[in-house]
């Protein structure tokens, strides 16, 4: 028995498939890391470097792309850029080398801005009334719960143009078009479906016990919810949080036709910032590293819910 | 001892017994604090999914066009439909949607599939690895798309770049070339989702119990036997789950490939959802978009229904 389990550990594998095996996924998540490598890498170069053949994995870094994401210049002649006196900082003095004159801030931080603010926004509406919702779901009896939670899930499967086509028509009249509360309410609404579904997952999880013992003790309904459920629920509101954020902050198509200048998040926005003589790549790539970094940091952090979120509770490990 | 313990309880009891307003909200019965805790959330859907559901149903059967409010609706029956379902344009888009969906959901099963075998070896480091490979499907596609455009520069992307090194097939245009597109959106897609299907068949995977394969190994049952008996059936449940919201998402594909071919070269990587864009924001034929959507939706709801009947499967 003991020599068998030895020879073909029947869970465990050899130690060179394991090898094997490990290598294999190793070149995978490498290539794979190819394409955000080289936007980062492309953030670091100049717009010739960018554009250059064959493509330069050696280059010398410089913070050009960075400062034409953040600031809007103008291309000067010679003597009046001599006219101006010595660059007063070293972005001045990068963009003068190129004969251009920074003229003011770019729109990308206020893009970005209004990322931050319509992704917060919408999570804590979303995250709140999925809270409230998900837990009279788990807890109570309502008549056609099944059929209300499948609608509230089948509210995500719509294509987001179809949806938009009625909520631009209906924004103009409330004047919601291109606000940043219209949008808040719209991802909120969209938000939804993930998060109760998620959160009730989360609050099956917690012994009903603790509420009834709650409730001997003489607390209130109310009171068991709040004092006893909720701080139970900490680290699934957290998960759920998250990944309302990520959809919020990745969110294109309603950006784009409902947003214009006002309320406009990112995603639209880092596709059209334009040097000259076409896309600035430079720029964009530094842009898009920005955007995407808070992303890949919370995925990190979140690794191990992330087959939850994905399955809207449905798969848990 | 036991008088502090009753004192104690005295005392949270006493704290649990509010008084006036305040106890009138903590006292409400279990159906009441049902509906208040869940009307919220239905009229918010009710008023942003439903509603609109519904006024896009009405326009569907007019021929209004947004950029004209002023002029009068008229109602023309199922004329927009009529028209759909006869244009020849209409099965080309559904058709360049079928094409994707396809060999999207192809090509990440077998990658996803393939790699999700291998994470299962529990080799060193493959936690981290894992971790890893779960970035890009967490990335916004429509950056994504911006970015592979850029990849896919026929002279100086890296994505000919690195082909070329292995095979001498010069510059290749994939957004350019009418060949090339549709699979430059498969490439793309592939690369931000073979995760998702990765991780469902890892669920699957760790969640065959191990006693399965000692039996098998008693009954002197070889590798590939393992696998079509054992692995197989179990982590069905789990792709299947896996390809048919991917199915979904992909069928209502939008912004990753709007963002990289915008529809383009003609019209060979015009999905449904990119048309709808066109006809409902470019053109302003708002009724006829209206009824577009509709038969959008009609198609996504089945599928969403099968969805979530195995998504219960999966549950239980």
């Amino acid at each position: 028995m003991s020599v068998s389990t030895k020879a073909y550990s029947v869970s465990e594998s050899g130690k060179r498939t394991k090898w094997l095996a490990g290598g294999m996924v190793v070149v995978y998540a490498l290539v794979s890391m190819i394409p955000l490598v080289w936007i980062v890498l492309t953030g670091f170069k100049s717009p010739p470097d960018s554009i250059a053949y064959p493509p330069k994995v050696v280059f010398e870094p410089t913070m050009e792309g960075y400062v034409n994401l953040f600031t809007s210049r103008s291309r000067q002649t010679p003597e009046y850029i001599e006219s101006l006196g010595p660059p007063q900082t070293w972005y001045d003095a990068l963009v003068r080398e190129r004969n251009m004159v920074i003229t003011g801030p770019s729109r990308f931080l206020g893009r970005y801005w209004n990322s931050i603010v319509i992704g917060f926004g919408s999570t804590f509406l979303a995250v709140f009334l999925g809270t409230l919702a998900a837990y009279a779901f788990s807890r109570f009896r309502i008549p056609l719960k099944d059929d209300l939670l499948f609608f509230i899930l089948s509210t995500r499967m719509m294509p987001p143009i179809a949806v938009a086509i009625p909520i631009f028509l209906m924004y103009r009249e409330l004047g919601l078009s291109d606000t940043a509360l219209g949008i808040i309410l719209l991802y909120t609404a969209v938000n939804l479906s993930l998060s109760v579904w998620l959160l009730k997952g989360f609050v099956d999880e917690i012994p009903r016990e603790y509420e009834e013992a709650a409730v001997i003790d003489g607390y209130s309904r109310l009171q068991a919810f709040v004092k006893v459920v909720l701080p139970q629920m900490r680290a699934g509101i957290a998960a759920t949080a998250i990944f309302c954020l990520i959809f919020a902050w990745n969110e294109y198509a309603f950006a784009l036709l409902l947003t214009s200048g006002q309320a406009q998040t990112a995603p639209p926005f880092i596709p059209i910032i334009i040097g000259e003589g076409g896309l600035d790549w430079p720029a964009v790539a530094a842009g898009t590293t920005l955007f995407l970094l808070p992303v890949v940091i919370f995925t990190v952090l979140l690794r191990d819910q992330l087959l939850r979120g994905i399955t809207f509770g449905a798969v848990r490990k | 001892m036991s008088t502090q313990t009753i004192e104690r309880a005295a005392e949270r009891v006493a704290q649990a017994t509010p008084s006036g307003l305040s106890r009138r909200i903590a006292g409400l019965s279990d159906g009441a604090i049902a509906w208040l805790f869940v009307s919220p959330t239905i009229v918010l859907l009710l008023a942003i999914n439903i509603f609109p559901l519904l006024w896009t149903i009405y326009l569907s059967f007019t021929n209004y066009r947004a950029n004209q409010p002023g002029r009068a609706i008229r109602w023309i029956g199922t004329r927009n439909y009529e028209r759909l379902l006869g244009s020849e344009d209409i099965w080309g888009y559904m058709q360049a949607t079928a094409h994707f969906v396809c060999w999207t959901m192809a090509l990440q099963v077998l990658l996803g599939l393939g790699l999700a075998l291998l994470i299962n070896r529990n080799f060193k480091g493959a936690s981290f690895w894992t971790t890893v490979i779960l970035i890009p499907m967490m990335l916004s596609p429509a950056v994504v798309g911006t970015f592979w455009t850029y990849l896919y520069q026929p002279q100086t992307g890296i994505f000919s770049y690195i082909v070329n090194l292995f095979a001498d097939v010069g510059p290749l245009n994939m957004i350019g070339s009418v060949e090339l597109a549709p699979w430059a959106i498969v490439i793309a897609d592939t690369w931000m989702w073979t995760p998702y299907i990765m991780l469902l068949c890892l669920a699957g995977l760790r969640s065959i119990p191990d006693y399965l394969y000692e039996a098998a190994e008693v009954d002197r049952a070889n590798t590939w036997q393992k696998f079509w008996y054992i692995t197989l059936p179990r982590v069905l449940p789990f792709l299947m789950l896996a390809v048919l919201f991917r199915g979904i998402e992909n069928f209502k594909m939008f912004d990753m490939v709007v963002e990289l071919t915008s529809g383009g070269p003609g019209s060979t990587t015009e999905l449904a959802s990119i048309n709808l864009k066109r006809e409902a924001f470019e053109k302003w034929r708002t009724g006829y978009s209206s009824a577009f959507a509709i038969i959008l939706f009609v198609t996504v709801f089945g599928l969403g229904n099968i969805y979530v009947k195995a998504l219960n499967r999966v549950k239980s």
